[in-house]
């Protein structure tokens, strides 16, 4: 019995992951035929995809793990606002350096993870009730520590942010320029999460202790795993990605302000769901989510190339990916159920 | 299994129904583009937030228009700066001939900027300024002297009270403050608190933000009214949006507006809608703001276009209007301009 359903449970999430997969290769193939004269098929266009969404990648990473585990959190997108502010204070206002600012945003991350994972875990609260609180806490936060923007000025900050990694390839423009396709520091972090948090979560006892308590929290109990602890743990290193990626996020817009982020939270749960993790736990890939990332990317550029339609056609669009793949894993479930009973 | 390839199927249907749409949209357009040689000019937008926005956008959309050799590709960014970074980067690869940028915030504009110049690719700022270490990064901007809009609104003020009499009075003023770190509310912000300083009896009582909306300009009025009360003579609102807010504010607690009323509402912008409720008295002054940036934008692209300099840096010109006829001209900076009384003819000639 217990073999069958691992089983199944490794199959719901290939199968999702393929979906996601192949709707992204689609998507784009088919903008990159669309419009191949608007540049969308130049492969700096591509990496823009992983530029602009570096900081969502690692955000949706750690959603992923706390998803995972059948919990939530919302808090992130003003963790990220947090973090900006905190990091461009410290360097702006107060002069310190930009590695104490990383070490700020961390430990912001760690704390917000630490508390509500505390609140989650040993308190045996709803995570969405804990992490609105959280939500508001941090916007709240955000705005005590200055109602300014603060633009980063840090020499060494700005350096990270402008330092631009050079591809062997590119493309030549219409003055016959060639220009090369370019990367920042930041991908690569965000390419280092994924990998790292994908073999974690398939080859650690940790990652599978995650998707035992999200399948069925009852039996975990039951084998003898370590709920409260493993929940905690998920909980801190989300906290941990979510000042990770905020910090990211800082170098992507080199400034702090208190609207900044605002419904990133909604971005990662979203690119999660697209990219198969299932709300209810259990089932769900980092890599399925880095592709839901890419897929809210390619459909923002889309539109963006098209150049007529309104932008909020991303949303309406999301929405109806969304739908689908809510009504996907409703059936996914069904049929699981169905398999238990025979 | 069979179930796994029918959603595997209705999957696929889905992504080939949201090509269809966009092949619908923009195939033939890019096609006739290209053939006729027009300029492309790729427009972000900060979004769709206030009627002064959506004027502005028009008057973009009217210039750049296909009759008159352009293309636009037009981006709302629906209020987020990292929706703007991504569209310039799209723009960018889209090899656009050039990038207008209104920016929804004036910093961490450096690294984008930055890529666009790499690209040989003139920006072009229009409305809010952006805050950058390297002034080449943008070649002109296009938009609205705030402060001076702050201090023809505050001289205004002071001429009024003046004329009215209440020039020894003491006069309470709230600050609706629009969108923190928009160089509209920083400008105006700053207009008013010279005065304020320069005033023993005028007092700042209150300054918070109404985000340039105008159910936020209502909640903060509501709550002023709550702590400050009958102390309130003057609400100083960055746009109009905001003054209709509060204005449903003051009404709805018993108070009233206008010249013979309780509270005085200023504004700014002097959108249609908001020089209505200046003929009707309840908005006693409102300062322009000219949206219509289409034109001058298209000045300096000409320019550039037969290999000339434009100036850095373009303010539009803005005049004052008001409900009351006692102040007739205001005196900023040495510079004397005239209060314009607005009347059913003026409201007529407003577009947006």
């Amino acid at each position: 019995m217990e073999k069958i359903k691992t089983k199944n449970k490794l199959g719901s999430n290939t199968f999702l992951l393929m979906i996601t997969i192949v709707l992204f290769a689609v998507m784009y193939i088919a903008g990159m035929i669309i419009f191949n004269d608007s540049g969308f098929a130049k492969p700096q266009m591509f990496l823009n995809l992983f530029i602009s969404n570096a900081g969502l990648i690692v955000i949706a990473c750690g959603m992923t793990i706390v998803m995972i585990t059948g919990g939530i959190d919302i808090s992130v997108g003003s963790v990220t606002a947090l973090v900006c502010m905190s990091a461009a204070y410290a360097m702006e206002e107060k002069g310190m350096s930009a590695w104490a600012a990383v070490g700020i945003s961390l430990i912001i991350g760690i704390l917000f993870g630490m508390v509500q994972g505390y609140l989650v875990t040993y308190l045996e609260i709803q995570p969405f009730i804990v992490t609105l609180a959280g939500m508001f806490f941090g916007r709240g936060l955000t705005a005590v520590i200055s109602t300014n923007m603060i633009a980063v000025k840090n020499e060494l900050f700005l350096k990270w942010a402008n330092y631009k990694i050079y591809l062997p390839f590119g493309t030549v423009n219409k003055k016959g320029v060639f220009i090369p396709a370019y990367i920042y520091p930041t991908v690569i972090i965000a390419l280092v999460v994924v990998v790292a948090v994908t073999i974690m979560l398939k080859y650690s006892k940790f990652g599978r202790k995650l998707y035992a308590i999200g399948g069925n929290q009852q039996s975990a109990i039951m084998m003898g795993l370590n709920v409260k602890r493993t929940k905690m743990q998920a909980y801190v290193l989300n906290g941990f990605l979510a000042g990770l990626g905020g910090f990211l996020f800082c170098l992507n817009s080199c400034a702090g302000f208190v609207e900044q982020a605002k419904g990133l939270e909604m971005d990662a749960i979203s690119s999660a769901v697209i990219g198969g993790t299932l709300l209810s736990g259990g089932v769900g890939t980092v890599v399925g989510t880095l592709f839901g990332v890419l897929i809210k990317g390619t459909i923002s550029s889309l539109i963006t190339t098209q150049g007529t339609l309104s932008s909020w056609w991303v949303r309406i669009t999301l929405s109806a990916l969304l739908c689908f793949f809510i009504v996907l894993q409703a059936l996914i479930a069904s049929t699981k159920k169905k398999n238990q009973v025979k | 299994m069979k179930r796994k390839l029918l959603t595997a199927l209705v999957a696929a249907c889905m992504v080939m129904g949201m090509v269809g749409c966009s092949t619908n949209g923009g195939g033939g357009k890019e096609a006739s583009s290209n053939s006729t040689g027009s300029i492309t000019v790729g427009f972000s937008q900060v979004g769709a937030e206030s009627d002064w926005r959506t004027a502005n956008s028009s008057s973009m959309k009217e210039t750049f228009s296909e009759a008159n050799g352009y293309e636009l590709i037009f981006d709302d960014a629906q209020q987020k700066q990292e929706n703007q970074i991504a569209a310039i980067r799209n723009f960018i690869q889209q090899e656009v001939d050039y990038i207008v940028l209104a920016p929804v915030t004036e910093t961490g504009w450096d690294t984008v900027l930055q890529e666009a110049k790499d690209a040989a690719i003139p920006v072009i700022i229009v409305d809010r300024m952006v805050n950058v270490s390297d002034d080449s990064l943008f070649t002109a901007w296009v938009g609205s002297n705030f402060e001076l809009e702050g201090k023809k609104a505050a001289a205004w003020l002071d001429e009024y009270l003046k004329a009215a009499g209440r020039d020894s009075e003491d006069i309470g003023i709230v600050d609706i403050q629009g969108t923190i770190g928009a160089s509209a509310q920083i400008g105006r912000t700053a207009g008013l608190e010279a005065a304020v300083d320069s005033h023993s009896n005028w007092t700042l009582l209150a300054a918070e933000t109404g985000e340039f909306t105008q159910a936020k300009g209502q909640e903060v009025m509501e709550s002023m009214l709550k702590q400050y009360g009958d102390d309130i003579d003057i609400v100083y609102c960055e746009n109009d949006n905001e003054a209709f807010g509060a204005v449903d504010a003051i009404e709805a607690a018993g108070k009233t507006v206008g010249p013979d009323g309780d509270i005085l509402v200023m504004s700014f912008d002097s959108t249609n809608a908001g020089l209505t409720d200046v003929l009707n008295g309840k908005i006693i002054c409102n300062t322009e703001c000219n949206p219509l940036h289409g034109p001058r934008v298209e000045e300096i692209i000409k320019k550039l276009e037969a290999g000339e300099t434009p100036d850095k840096l373009q303010y539009v010109d803005e005049e004052i209007f008001a409900g009351v006829d006692s102040v007739k001209s205001i005196t900023v900076d040495g510079t004397e301009s005239s209060v314009t009384y607005v009347t059913e003819d003026v409201i007529a000639k407003r577009a947006y």
